[in-house]
């Protein structure tokens, strides 16, 4: 006999306001199976959760139903305080009477029969629950991240400095990302490569963390603690242990055609090459698009001139197959083609530049040695206009709808570089608002103005002419009406910042999501900003969305300490709402092998007595460490043999019916 | 200058039937001036083409029916295939054109003054877009 306790929250005036508690109150003291009911202001509270506890025992209640907010916030508060009162955790229903009913309904009378229904529902439910035990799993203590740029970095020197193995996939030659390729950074100006570089080196030096540059991940599979994942370590044609990272080979290559990636297409590269003087690991790889050994077959001068003999033509990808017990995801992000926006002159003029160009300009490393010059004619600007929101705050199919965020910021540094290098040089800033949330970021952006005497312009630019060695912006000044026309000798876009290109396809490969611009989505915008809904797998830096340096290593911390969380366990408990195979009525067709996206089921012979003798027999097997309870199986298989445990055909039925009464 | 006191009502009659003739949501904008910038037209203008939108937006609508920017706007859809928000203002331009003329009586073009308006380099296509910009 199932002896059903329902207790009713008002969450506050949450689903008070719209749902009349006591006509709920009434109609569930009426249905069957209930032995007891109470309702309470706040349930999830101290007083709330005693008072579950206290009438389980006191009533003999053996199944209960909260009927409160959704499952997602509570359901575990609940189970816990079940299973304090000796009840198994799954002999718990919830009704979700908020989320589902008093946030989405106006009407009072409507919403309380809502509620009601959803309360009967998960008590016809609940009298049909049985006892689950959940089984555990073992944990690879070991972290896989993926990207290395600073929020790779950050995540893999917590996780190592909390005693646990890192493997760094990267999928350049170098690790260090966009960090590396900036001169200074806001709002406290302190050189880019003074910051990461030691990090970089830590991150190289460190016995936890194992960095594989110039690798990808090709595969994943398997859960949290257990992920089967395949990289695939491009061959680089230079043997990593004999390279001593001279770099006789970059100066004797004959062939220097390739442009440079890491300046942003500003200079050339040899077809051996290290992305930039300081990378990590200090070892070239060979473009083999590029190089003539490659391409036709002669030269190997990197070959003859090589002391160590590291070079190697017939070095070939290699895959590696290694286990993790979390992942977490750096991939980080890029800037948006200017195709499109033709009115800027971006692709058909030199001088004009995007942010990021301007930021190797200025460094001390890049192309021109420090030197700010125009890449057309290499002399010094007088006039440069900055543009911001070139394609950011943008609905149309130009451009992204969200604000990119770092602009704002790296302009004002853009303009106060400039007044450094050149005094007597202008600056102008078209924007449509300054947005400097963050600390000492107003500060910096108003000393821009204030004292180097950036002229800052709320109003857009039309279209840029190029005459005589010039650039004719035109533009307007909003607030005052005036129309204006500025002979620039450089402009630089602030181009807004977009997605990696290839992150729908390592979210698929992940199975986690992204939204719409193919971010990375976390679990909860606000309560779970660092993981995704794939246990196991977290995310940091601007591959979740646009973020400055210090978000970045933040949110990369952040991660680190939920890798940590999942490695610092020696066991995982199990979800115990899998699948179960009823073995006498499978027909061993297996369309749920087929279906499932987990890999979870597999065939199996049975042995059954038959005319007397003993035959074999076909069916399906669900290993349990493997299924995610998703429950497409069960919809799958034709003779209906397959249940999900929690979940199953009756239950739901049982709700169903429960609804129409 | 005088203060005015404003109630920005985007529900007001007038305001409802720019929207519907030009099918556009003048809240998209958010005032980057993209428009003025890049307007080949802006010298016949007495009110800017974003201060068009946001007079809308503060429902004045009054003030840009008396403008000369709307009969100086050429119809060119600049503004429109750079607009960041995806707003075309020439429609609403042109809403607001059609708000004067279909009132009775209130062409703006009027068929006795044409041959005066008439000039030797002007081609005939001339008349016809004539017509149908300041004509009901």
């Amino acid at each position: 006999m199932q002896r059903v306790g329902v207790f009713i929250c008002w969450c506050g005036t949450n689903i008070s306001n719209t749902v009349n508690i006591d006509e709920v109150m009434t109609a569930v003291e009426n249905m069957p199976g209930v032995a007891y009911s109470k309702d309470y202001q706040y349930m999830c509270s101290e007083i709330g959760q005693n008072l579950v506890k206290d009438t389980i025992k006191e009533h003999n209640l053996n199944r209960i139903v909260v009927a409160s907010c959704s499952p997602r916030m509570h359901e575990s508060t609940f189970r816990k305080a079940a299973e304090a009162a000796g009840l198994n955790p799954y002999l718990l229903e919830i009704a979700n009477i908020r989320e589902h009913c008093s946030w989405v309904h106006k009407d009072k009378e409507a919403a309380t029969q809502k509620a009601i229904s959803l309360t009967r529902a998960a008590v016809a439910k609940a009298i049909l629950n049985d006892e689950l035990i959940p089984g555990e799993v073992g944990v690879e203590r070991r972290a896989l991240v993926i990207g290395g740029g600073i929020a790779g970095i950050q995540t893999a020197l917590d996780i190592a400095d909390a005693g646990y193995e890192v493997d760094l996939v990267e999928k350049t030659p170098s690790i260090g990302g966009k960090m590396a390729q900036l001169d200074k950074t806001f709002p406290t100006l302190d050189c880019s490569a003074c910051i990461l570089t030691p990090k970089m080196v830590d991150a190289s030096m460190s016995s936890k963390i194992n960095l594989y540059t110039y690798s990808e991940v090709e595969e994943v599979s398997g859960f949290v603690g257990n992920f089967e994942v395949a990289i695939r370590q491009k061959a680089r044609s230079v043997d990593m242990e004999k390279c001593t990272g001279c770099g006789i080979c970059l100066a004797k290559c004959p062939i220097k055609t390739a442009l440079s990636e890491f300046e942003e297409g500003l200079s050339n590269r040899p077809a051996i090459y290290t992305p930039f003087p300081q990378a990590v690991p200090n070892v070239p790889v060979i473009d083999r698009e590029t190089c003539m050994k490659f391409r036709t077959g002669r030269c190997g001068v990197c070959e003859k001139v090589c002391p160590t003999k590291a070079v190697d033509y017939d070095q070939k990808d290699q895959i590696l197959n290694k286990k993790y017990g979390a992942i977490i995801v750096t991939t980080g992000y890029d800037l948006i083609d200017l195709d499109y926006f033709g009115e800027y002159q971006y692709m058909d003029h030199p001088d004009v530049i995007t942010g990021l160009e301007f930021e190797r300009l200025v460094n001390a490393a890049g192309p021109t040695g420090g030197k700010l010059i125009r890449p057309s004619d290499k002399k010094k600007p007088k006039k440069v206009v900055f543009i911001q929101c070139v394609g950011s705050r943008d609905k149309s199919d130009r451009g992204k709808s969200y604000c990119s965020k770092i602009c704002c910021m790296y302009t004002a540094k853009h303009a106060m570089l400039l007044k450094d290098k050149y005094p007597d040089s202008e600056a102008y800033v078209f924007y449509i608002d300054v947005r400097t949330a963050g600390k000492g970021f107003e500060e910096f952006q108003r000393r821009a103005v204030e004292n180097y005497g950036v002229n800052y312009i709320k109003g857009m630019v039309g279209k840029i002419f190029p005459t005589n060695n010039k650039l004719q912006v035109n533009g307007v000044d909003s607030l005052s009406g005036e129309i204006l026309q500025i002979d620039a000798d450089m402009v630089v876009l602030a181009a807004a910042t977009k997605a990696k290109p290839e992150a729908d396809d390592v979210a698929r490969m992940l199975s986690i999501s992204t939204d719409s611009d193919s971010f990375f989505s976390e679990a909860h915008p606000k309560l779970r900003p660092v993981e995704t809904h794939c246990a196991g797998i977290y995310l940091a830096g601007a591959c979740q969305g646009p973020k400055d340096i210090p978000e970045t290593v933040a949110q990369a911390s952040a991660a680190a300490v939920k890798a940590i969380g999942v490695l610092s366990k020696s066991k995982l408990v199990n979800n115990p709402c899998v699948s179960e195979v009823d073995k006498s009525i499978c027909s061993g067709c297996l369309a749920c092998a087929d279906m499932c996206p987990y890999e979870a089921i597999s065939e199996k012979i049975v042995e059954e007595k038959a005319n007397g003798k003993i035959v074999g027999r076909r069916v399906a097997e669900v290993n349990e460490t493997l299924c995610q309870g998703c429950g497409g199986c069960t919809v799958t298989c034709r003779p209906g043999a397959i249940d999900l445990k929690g979940f199953s055909n009756k239950q739901i039925l049982a709700e169903v019916d429960a609804i129409c009464r | 200058m005088s203060r005015e006191k404003i109630t920005p009502d985007i529900t007001q009659k007038e305001t409802v039937k720019i929207s519907e003739i030009s099918e556009e949501n003048i809240l998209d904008c958010l005032q980057c001036s993209k428009c003025t910038a890049g307007c080949p037209a802006i010298h016949g203008m007495d009110i800017l083409p974003h201060q068009v939108i946001r007079l809308l937006q503060l429902g004045q609508v009054d003030k840009l029916l008396n403008s000369e920017t709307i009969w100086s706007c050429a119809s060119c859809f600049t503004c429109a295939s750079r607009c960041p928000r995806d707003v075309d203002i020439s429609k609403l331009m042109e809403a607001l054109r059609l708000m004067v003329i279909r009132v009775k009586g209130s062409n703006k073009l009027k068929v006795e003054k044409i041959p005066k308006l008439l000039q030797k380099n002007m081609p005939q296509q001339g008349i016809v877009s004539g017509f149908r910009k300041y004509v009901k």
